[in-house]
């Protein structure tokens, strides 16, 4: 966390730092949300780390019979599926790919959208012109029907989800770090950094990405968020990676005996519910926390 | 510029945007595993080098791609959006039958989360800070994490299953020759639960929106202004904030429609909706691409349409609209 917001911090004078960083903390504690999402967060954390100690079962492997209810026998709090397959230990293991993908495309996107966004708004003219048109272009395309044409047509696998799903996202990203460009080159610093002669990949690299880096971080958790309801959706219609167990695709398979067995569905979604809340509540916190403007307020 | 002159200009974007659409569509159908020649060939019978050039030619597969992708091009202005070897119908006849039923559920589903998304967020703002306020941003906070087709879901589970209030799947009561007003009411009640899960995610959207963006606008001058000649609190909130912070909403709702289409496919999939989404879903499962693509470009001019009536609507809303 603190790591993440050095760089916006890169600008001011070094003794500030520490100080900064309290203001920091205290503004993102005094978002009782936040907090809570950071703790289901650290759950969530703990999940991918130690999922494989956590979990009793393999998920693939038949240990009981089939449509067990949860809390029916010993060691199956959430009973089993179709096949007899243990639902809690879906459910541990699963959190690691769900995070995995929603991490990864993430990153992958803001690689795209930073890219864009930066030489859109640092050139301004036509250059800006023709890339936010393709942005907005990109925008008005239904973004999950694209992935799962793409995912669908590139057959599904871990590369071909976080490929789409980067794909998909990218275009706020874009506009926003270009709307951040836009004002920032205007700034002194800046000037100053191209009469030092700096060049201009350097200009926008080191001196004018750290100043936008606090949005961007922002942003990035919301992405994550929404790459995790993404990657389920993907699962969900029997568009996830066919060797590997996750959330989206525990409830795809309860759809058909939803009257049969709730529980195949209800579990899976409440930890899909409850990461992406929490991915949400502390996008809010990092708000509070690093786009304060003086008078306290958040932008 | 006038307001006729700035949507043809939009509507020559919308145009542009499905060319781009169609485009990336022929490439990926060309992207798509397994040869179509090949797949014809064998379902012939005959498989001789001869049979299947003939057959090359017959598709013009042995033109350049460029050329490849003008005709395509040609046939989708001309509306013919090729065919479907798992149905064995023109992808176009396929579609056409289940469009009504989208454009019903994902057009309800949109006015539906507009009006109550910026009621919702209105009284939010105007309550902010109390416990109204608290709820409201609490409920919009989590239907804003709710997996959509996991909502869908649970709704069948409660509502159709549980306490039997609703029909759980489906676009009308199957067997039933009920016709005119008895008919309309047949669907409107299959519609509730397809429709209260995909507008409830939005509502999520446009209240949280609304709710920023009106409390942004209550800090501006003009309001001050107001206040100081002692209108009325009421009337401040509906004639100069709302008003006001209503321009980013459009403008959103017109970027979201995109994503209310995806969120019909789900939708349209856990109901078994009769519309394009659930005609994805069920051309995926049978690997059929060309009906997949179609669908697909069927769904983008969905939304370039709906974009442009949010377009229109902001040439409403903010008669001083001066934009290129």
């Amino acid at each position: 966390m603190t790591a993440l917001s050095e760089p916006a911090l890169a600008a001011d004078t070094p003794p500030a730092k520490n100080k900064h960083r309290s203001t920091f903390w205290r503004r993102f504690c005094r978002n009782r949300g936040a907090l809570l999402g950071l703790a289901i967060l650290l759950l969530v954390a703990l999940l991918v780390c130690f999922g494989p100690l956590l979990a009793a079962h393999n998920p693939w492997d038949m240990v009981e019979q089939p449509f067990l209810p949860p809390m029916e026998r010993e060691g199956f709090a959430m009973g089993t599926d179709t096949m007899g397959r243990d639902i809690l230990s879906g459910l541990v293991l699963g959190a690691r790919i769900s995070l995995l993908i929603a991490v990864i495309s993430t990153l992958v996107s803001l690689l795209i959208g930073v890219g864009i966004g930066a030489i859109s708004g640092y050139f301004g003219g036509w250059v800006d012109a023709s890339l936010m048109r393709f942005t907005e272009m990109f925008q008005s395309v239904p973004s999950f029907a694209l992935a799962l044409v793409l995912v669908a047509i590139f057959e599904p696998s871990v590369n071909s989800i976080i490929v789409a799903i980067a794909l998909v996202s990218w275009p706020p990203v874009a506009r926003l770090v270009r709307g951040e460009f836009l004002t920032l080159r205007q700034r002194d610093f800046v000037a100053a950094a191209q009469l030092a002669g700096q060049s201009t990949p350097r200009i926008i690299l080191a001196q004018i990405l750290p100043n936008a880096a606090s949005s961007i971080v922002v942003m990035a958790s919301l992405m994550v968020a929404t790459a995790i309801l993404l990657e389920s959706s993907l699962s969900f219609m029997g568009l996830g990676d066919p060797n590997l167990m996750s959330w989206g695709y525990m409830i795809g398979s309860a759809r058909t005996v939803l009257r049969q067995a709730w529980w195949m569905a209800v579990f899976p979604g409440v930890a899909i519910l409850l990461t992406v809340l929490a991915f949400n509540l502390v996008g809010e916190g990092l708000n509070d926390g690093l786009n304060a403007r003086q008078d306290g307020k958040t932008k | 510029m006038n307001r006729l002159r700035y949507m043809s200009v939009r509507v020559l974007q919308g145009l542009l945007v499905l060319m781009c659409i169609a485009t990336v569509n022929f490439m990926l159908i060309r992207a798509a595993p397994g040869d179509p020649v090949a797949v014809i060939a064998g379902e012939a019978g005959a498989s001789d080098p001869q049979f299947v050039a003939q057959l090359r030619e017959q598709f013009g597969l042995d033109k350049p791609v460029t050329t490849q992708l003008a005709n395509y091009l040609g046939h989708i202005t001309q509306l013919d959006l090729g065919f479907s070897y798992r149905q064995q119908r023109p992808v176009l006849e396929l579609i056409a039958e289940r469009l009504p039923a989208t454009l019903l559920l994902t057009g309800s589903a949109f006015v539906m989360s507009l009006i109550f998304g910026v009621a919702l967020g209105a009284t939010a703002s105007r309550h902010a800070g109390k416990w109204v306020d608290s709820a409201i941003t609490f409920v919009a906070l989590v239907f804003y994490a709710t997996p959509l087709y996991w909502l869908a879901m649970m709704a069948v589970l409660v509502f159709s299953v549980q306490l039997s209030w609703l029909p759980g799947f489906g676009y009308f009561t199957v067997g039933s020759d009920a016709t005119g007003l008895a008919r309309a009411w047949d669907i409107v009640q299959h519609l509730v639960l397809p429709l209260l899960t995909l507008a409830l995610f939005y509502m999520a959207v446009y209240a949280r929106m609304t709710r920023a963006s009106m409390l942004e606008v209550a800090q501006m001058d003009f309001v001050k202004t107001a206040r100081a000649k002692g209108v009325r609190m009421g009337r401040i909130q509906r004639q100069h904030i709302l008003r006001n912070a209503l321009l980013p909403i459009v403008t959103l709702a017109g970027i979201q429609a995109g994503g209310l289409i995806g969120g019909a496919v789900l939708t349209e999939t856990v109901f078994a909706w009769p519309g394009i989404g659930r005609l994805m879903f069920d051309a995926l499962l049978q690997r059929d691409y060309n009906l997949l693509l179609g669908c697909f470009l069927v769904a983008a001019a969905v939304a370039v349409l709906f974009n442009l009536i949010t377009d229109f609507v902001y040439t409403l809303v903010d008669p001083r609209i001066e934009l290129g």
